[in-house]
């Protein structure tokens, strides 16, 4: 049995006097899909905040490989290989397609501002060898005929496969994903399904997958932790998840389930 | 969509600011042009001999006959320094977000070290008559230092507030040059102060490598000394203009871009947003150093006034209205910003001038000399309720920010896009 590449240990997470987070541990193994579920509100996006750092918990521990992130600056993070998708889409609205990809391929790359300016050697062949990268990522979304358009002119599905792509060109050894299908229809939903399991499958990489689609979730998680109002209620495999006493009472009645 | 196809062979091709061979020679015409407009050469700014029954021709060909022209040659000339200083608020304000009013403070702060670099000292001046090679990126460096030394307030703070305390950079900027040991730096030229000298030497001999303060016969031809000084700006600011273009097009410029869509989205891609709006603080003011030592080598005089509130304003005006973020956008707004009123000026005397026909009419019935009724009163005795020409062109300015801050957020670069698209997708009209 392989070390986890991503263990989180009791975090407690306050706003005020609101707890968002409670004492909330687990652990995600190398190459596994790893989902979080639970009603609105109870804390998901915020697991993410604070893995990414961008908000610090007040108690607990976060380890990456082994070694604690707490209290690691946000980009520092993702330089160490840890890249993420947003539940409201957060692409750079006025880039184009391209240059958003590009910019996600900023902590793979080295060149000075300076190597920039002048536009000599160094910078000219890593700016070549990186748009080759991001191209390679728009045949594998199949974004071709978007490329040069600014992201804000892109259908709302679409956009989502651009925020996608733009982790994966971090090329992260863990991917946060904050409802990849939210607001998809079926044809999108499956399109999408598609490329989180190519990802798995061909590239290896980790997948925190936060989603309010049942459906999605049973069928690609290999485990599953529910959340509510903060605290951990059950963690397993999907069959598992699926009989807990403890999720269906959290569910009843809650218009977020559309397991079949 | 219409969509023109991507018929590039690899992305070295794709990568290039003008891709096709057609931008690439209209572009190498273009500047060539901008190279010849100094000389005094026969056949384009004087009469064609045989010609000159040719109402537009006959006196050499216009685009010469006007901007090489002596005063025109200075108005271009002004023009070419703010382009070098629209392309640091640009990168600043228009790339990275973060709008600064203080640019004219930091033009303030390369102007006063140009001088304290490059002039001679006297009994009431500091100078150390430094070659130009020495007080140009002199002038750049001790700007951007400053830039360094203000940006960790400045990163802090966001949109209105970040305008405001730049602003006060500039206030204080005016009161540091009216202390004494300002005075020692900037001061009117009846006091002794000169601006640094152009003359290109290697270091204080008595001949210059290239002479820059005498009128000369350069090539096969003469020029004037405003001639030269336009040759040594041109350079620069097309210099300063591939700089600018690189920055933007490669990763620092991309990270600014992300910060400004997406400060906290940036940070989580792994951009290290501190280091980056430091940068962005630190290149501007060297583009604003740069330019202010060119300022007062083109005024000959360093003023502390000079660097003040309007200047800021007109920078910000000039990236409105070229279009926030793109190259093109800070040459065409600085071009627009600075020959609008100088034609404006030029186009009422003109029509002042004429005694009848329509023309005449037109100009008896807009233009008064404070006696009459109409638009613009051109008297420089007897001042009327109209305002004058040069009033009319700050009127002027005003409604320009505001039409264009309402009706084309992307200035003039905008319009062209939509130009371009339309005549890309004709006969369709969607
Ligand atoms: N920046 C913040 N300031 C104050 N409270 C916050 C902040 N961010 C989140 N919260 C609170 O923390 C709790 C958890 O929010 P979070 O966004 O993590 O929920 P979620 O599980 O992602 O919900 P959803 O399914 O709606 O996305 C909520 O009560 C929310 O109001
Ligand atoms: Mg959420």
């Amino acid at each position: 049995m392989t070390d986890p590449i991503l263990e989180v240990e009791d975090i407690t997470l306050r706003f005020g006097g609101v707890t968002a987070i409670r004492n909330v541990a687990f652990h995600v193994n190398p190459g596994e899909l790893f989902s979080i579920i639970g009603p609105n509100g109870a804390g998901k996006t915020s697991i993410f905040n604070t893995i990414s750092q961008v908000y610090r918990p007040q108690e607990g521990d976060i380890r990456w490989k082994g070694s604690s992130i707490m209290g690691t600056r946000p980009d520092n993070v993702a330089a160490l290989g840890i890249a993420r998708t947003f539940q409201n889409i957060e692409l750079f609205p006025q880039m184009t397609v391209v240059d958003n990809l590009l910019t996600g391929r900023h902590v793979r790359m080295t060149q000075s501002w300076f190597d920039g300016m002048i536009w000599r050697g160094k910078a000219k062949a890593e700016e070549m060898a990186n748009r080759r990268r991001v191209e390679d990522i728009i045949d594998f979304l199949e974004i071709q005929e978007w490329r040069k358009h600014p992201v804000a002119l892109l259908p709302y599905g679409f956009q989502k496969r651009v925020e996608l792509g733009r982790a994966l060109a971090m090329e992260p050894e863990l991917l946060l994903l904050d409802e990849p299908v939210a607001g998809m229809n079926l044809e999108e939903t499956e399109d999408m399904a598609r490329f989180i399991l190519d990802i798995r499958r061909e590239l290896g990489i980790s997948m925190i997958m936060v989603e309010h689609d049942m459906g999605l979730v049973m069928d690609i998680a290999d485990r599953i932790m529910v959340l509510d109002f903060g605290e951990k209620i059950a963690e397993g495999t999907p069959e598992e998840v699926q009989k807990d006493p403890n999720v269906i009472a959290a569910y009843l009645g809650s218009s977020d389930v559309h397991a079949d | 969509m219409y969509k023109r196809p991507n018929l590039y062979t690899s992305y070295e091709s794709e990568t290039q600011i003008l891709p096709t061979w057609t931008q690439k020679a209209l572009m190498a015409f273009f500047i060539i042009q901008l190279f010849l407009l100094p000389f005094s050469i026969p056949v384009l700014n004087d009469d064609i001999p045989g010609l000159s029954w040719l109402p537009l021709i006959g006196d050499g060909i216009p685009l010469f006959r006007f901007l090489g022209d002596g005063e025109w040659i200075r108005a271009s000339t002004k023009v070419l320094m703010l382009i070098v200083a629209a392309h640091g608020l640009n990168l600043l304000s228009g790339v990275a977000g973060q709008v600064s009013l203080g640019h004219a403070f930091f033009m303030g702060v390369g102007a006063c070290t140009a001088t304290y670099l490059g002039s001679a000292s006297g009994s009431t001046t500091w100078g150390h008559s430094l070659p130009i090679w020495v007080w140009l990126p002199g002038a750049g460096i001790a700007a951007a230092l400053i830039g360094i030394f203000v940006s960790p307030v400045a990163v802090k703070l966001r949109g209105l507030y970040l305008a405001i305390v730049t602003l006060g950079l500039v206030f204080l900027g005016i009161h540091l040059g009216n202390t004494s040991w300002g005075a020692k730096i900037a001061g009117p030229p009846a006091l002794g102060r000169k601006a640094p000298e152009l003359d290109i030497r290697l270091w204080k001999e008595e001949d210059p490598l290239i002479n820059m303060s005498d009128d000369g016969r350069w090539l096969w031809f003469d020029i004037a000394e405003e001639g030269k000084r336009y040759l040594l700006y041109l350079v620069l600011a097309i210099g300063f203009t591939l700089l600018a273009k690189n920055l933007i097009r490669t990763r620092t410029g991309r990270a600014w871009q992300a910060i400004r869509d997406r400060d906290i989205a940036a940070e989580v891609m792994g951009i290290a947003e501190f280091r980056y709006k430091v940068q962005a603080f630190a290149i501007s003011s060297f583009f604003a150093g740069v330019a202010g030592a060119l300022f007062v080598g083109l005024s000959g005089q360093t003023l502390a006034t000079d660097f003040g509130l309007f200047l800021s304003v007109e920078f910000i005006a000039i990236l409105l209205i070229g279009g926030a973020g793109t190259t093109s956008g800070a040459i065409v707004g600085a071009f627009l910003i600075y020959m609008m009123p100088q034609f404006v000026e030029e186009a009422t005397k003109w029509l002042s001038d004429q005694e009848s026909g329509v023309t005449g009419v037109v100009g008896d019935t807009i233009l008064t000399e404070g006696d009459d009724l109409g638009f613009i009163n051109t008297s420089t005795v007897t001042p009327g309720w109209t305002l004058s020409v040069f009033d009319w062109n700050i009127v002027l300015f005003g409604v320009l920010i505001i039409v264009f801050l309402i009706f084309e957020p992307l200035g003039m670069y905008g319009i062209w896009v939509k130009i371009r698209n339309y005549w890309k997708r004709w006969p369709f009209s969607y």
